[in-house]
């Protein structure tokens, strides 16, 4: 059973009103989403958010203090279950077992999914090839590097060739290399139809994503194509200022009413006219001492538009 | 519930417990050690008991009289004294358990058929090894004034006991077959105990319960491994018990191996249950011994008699199936007891089986919260 939205598209994913509290603390806010068939879904905010619990509620691992949802048809509420059997999962922390070989691992998942007999050695070969782990079949999980354990976790999610795949922040904590193979691997499985629901951090990496919701403290502050939310929520110019003490720049532009965010050694400072800002972000920073090597215009990045959000609500 | 399920967990665990060389240890070498300290470290038979002897009367009765002591074996008469007085540094030391002391004028009285008192000093430091002593002594004592006296008149009624299942009285005879079910029960609740708790500490249990993995499958694929290792153990320890101490084996060994079977199982199932309900690996694992091998230690009656305990104790000792478990080996093993005298025994013991399964099944979540 697959549901359809108002525009015919089928939908993977539908929350409405999702809400979860850990005593008096509100994780999840009433939020509301739908995924549509095939679309990689990006589930962005900082950390404690609220990113894990909804994708945990989503999966069946935690029961919802409130609301409705269907995933791949079935109730989220009632048929948890039968969830389990269309879904994958890949859990932020990585959850295999260190002291089971490549090889034991995707066989222990290929029988608890129960992939067919005939099946399997096929299944298996695919996720080893997928995974570029066909060399560490035999090696111990716990000696493998953190990028390839996110595949091989990533594999043994998919040995039963889900429709929809939940990953809670597979990319945290490995390089940037293995993140973009990584995604590349996502993007291949999107195209071949799985809807993939991923969560991350990590800005840069919503632009991978064909759409996305940004979650804050529990609520969902936007939602859109990345190219919407950028021209949405960012009528506003961004200037990066280069200077030479970041922090202490920071103070006397925040002193001052102005709105700005540490990036790495530069500002990006949001303001509504660049003309006349550029002036005065200089000569305030003249008068307190800090030394301004350059201003320029940016286009606004996700982050940009994610850090003028928060300020908002 | 899939076969191929339960045999994917089994043979993960098995796995596991093979690339974790202490828990294999644990199963067989535990055993061992234990059968070693209990079958010869500790025994409760008396005997050579050092004993000093302050003689009044050293006439040729009352040699003969000390003599009877040494002779029985459970006495070792090694010191004489003088004195009253010399006798306490004797005992309070510890160089001497038990003191005889022999009034005066005891071989004239005896012969004169007035009656006589030996006095008999004994250690009560060991409550244990004192009531025996007294038993044995006043034994001895009977003995020898039937004998001096005996061509006159006879006793009215003379009790002769035979001791049937075990006659020589051997305590390791008594020890050993309860001590299998201690075994198991060590071995069980170590084991078992970190199966569940341990996936939740390592986080590989979220990623278990976001398949369609079943609770009963899981619980299942992960008794068997620890019940195949667990009755090898058991085997292992039978093994022992017969050719190493000697101890006899009168009852069927299929019934033996049967009735370990269902205790293992119950056993299994129950430190499952407290690894599902601790849920930390430290928590399930005190748990699993506190509630297991305490109990089966003290409330079985493996060494400590149910009948002697307390009313309120001897309450308890019904809801712990160790006591049903000893029972059924002491009678199995000393007098070849079957399923006609043990029936009850073994199905209270299948009984706490079943519904320990039950509850740790109903006990699992396979939710987060």
């Amino acid at each position: 059973m697959i549901d359809n939205d108002m525009n015919g598209n089928s939908i993977a994913v539908q929350v409405n009103d999702l809400r979860r509290t850990f005593g008096d603390f509100v994780a999840v806010d009433n939020i509301s989403l739908s995924v549509r068939r095939g679309e990689i879904f990006g589930f962005l905010g900082p950390n404690g958010a609220g990113k894990s619990t909804t994708i945990r509620m989503l999966c069946g691992l935690l029961m919802p203090t409130g609301g409705t949802g269907t995933v791949g048809g079935f109730d989220i509420n009632k048929e948890s279950e039968l969830i389990k059997k269309v879904i994958g999962y890949m859990s932020q922390k990585f959850s295999l077992y260190d002291n089971l070989t490549v090889e034991e691992n995707i066989n222990f998942f290929g029988g608890v999914y129960n992939v067919p007999k005939e099946k399997k050695i096929e299944r298996k070969e695919w996720v080893l090839n997928m995974a570029g782990l066909k060399e560490e079949r035999h090696a111990l999980t716990r000696t493998l590097p953190a990028g390839f354990k996110q595949r091989l976790a990533l594999g043994c999610a998919i040995l039963h060739d889900p429709h929809i795949i939940f990953l809670d922040e597979p990319t945290s904590g490995v390089d940037p290399i293995s993140r973009r193979n990584f995604w590349n691997l996502i993007n291949g499985m999107s195209q071949a139809g799985t809807t993939v629901f991923v969560t991350t951090h990590y800005m840069d990496e919503a632009d991978y994503c064909d759409r996305l919701a940004l979650i804050y403290r529990g609520k969902i502050v936007a939602e859109g194509t990345p190219t919407d939310l950028r021209r949405k929520h960012m009528t506003r110019d961004v200037l990066e200022v280069n200077v030479d003490k970041v922090v202490e720049a920071f103070n006397t532009l925040t002193f001052h009413k102005i709105e700005a965010a540490i990036f790495g050694s530069t500002l990006h400072v949001v303001v509504d006219d660049e003309e006349t800002f550029r002036e005065r972000i200089s000569s305030v920073l003249a008068e307190s001492g800090v030394a301004v090597k350059g201003i320029e215009k940016i286009p606004p990045s996700l982050e940009d538009v994610f850090v003028t959000l928060i300020e908002v609500s | 519930m899939k076969l191929l399920r339960i045999k994917a967990i089994t043979k993960k665990e098995f796995i596991q417990i093979w690339r974790d060389p202490l828990s294999l240890a644990m199963a067989f070498i535990m055993p061992v050690i234990l059968l070693f300290i209990y079958g010869y470290a500790i025994t409760f038979d008396i005997d050579k008991i050092p004993t000093v002897v302050f003689d009044m009367d050293k006439s040729s009765l009352s040699r003969e009289f000390v003599n009877q002591f040494h002779e029985s074996g459970y006495f070792r008469v090694n010191s004489y004294v003088e004195s009253y007085k010399a006798i306490d540094p004797y005992l309070d030391s510890g160089r001497a358990r038990v003191a005889i002391v022999i009034p005066e004028y005891f071989s004239k009285n005896i012969k004169k058929g007035f009656p006589v008192q030996v006095e008999v000093l004994i250690d009560g430091g060991d409550s244990n090894t004192a009531t025996i002593a007294q038993g044995y002594s006043t034994a001895i004592a009977e003995g020898f004034s039937q004998r001096v006296r005996g061509s006159r008149m006879s006793p009215l009624i003379e009790s002769r006991s035979r001791v049937w299942y075990n006659n020589e009285l051997k305590s390791r005879n008594f020890i050993i077959p309860g001590l299998i079910a201690i075994i198991m029960a060590v071995i069980i609740a170590l084991l078992i105990a970190l199966t569940v708790a341990r996936e939740w500490d390592r986080g590989t249990m979220e990623q278990l319960i976001s398949t369609p993995i079943k609770t009963p499958e899981l619980i299942l694929g992960k008794l068997i491994p620890y019940f195949l290792i667990g009755f090898a153990g058991t085997l292992l320890t039978i093994l022992m018990s017969t050719l190493l101490f000697d101890v006899p084996l009168r009852g069927s060994i299929a019934l033996l191996l049967g009735l370990s079977a269902i205790f293992l199982f119950g056993g299994l199932s129950f430190g499952m249950l407290m690894s599902i309900a601790g849920k930390t690996q430290l928590v399930a694992s005190q748990a699993a011994l506190l509630t297991s091998f305490l109990p089966a230690f003290l409330l079985s009656g493996f060494i400590f008699s149910i009948s002697n305990m307390p009313k309120p104790l001897q309450v308890i000792t019904y809801f712990i199936p160790a006591r049903y478990f000893v029972t059924i080996l002491k009678g199995i093993f000393l007098k070849g007891s079957t399923l006609r005298v043990l029936w009850l025994e073994a199905l209270l013991l299948t009984l706490f089986a079943v519904l320990v399964f039950i509850a740790a099944n109903r006990k699992f979540r396979k939710r987060i919260d």
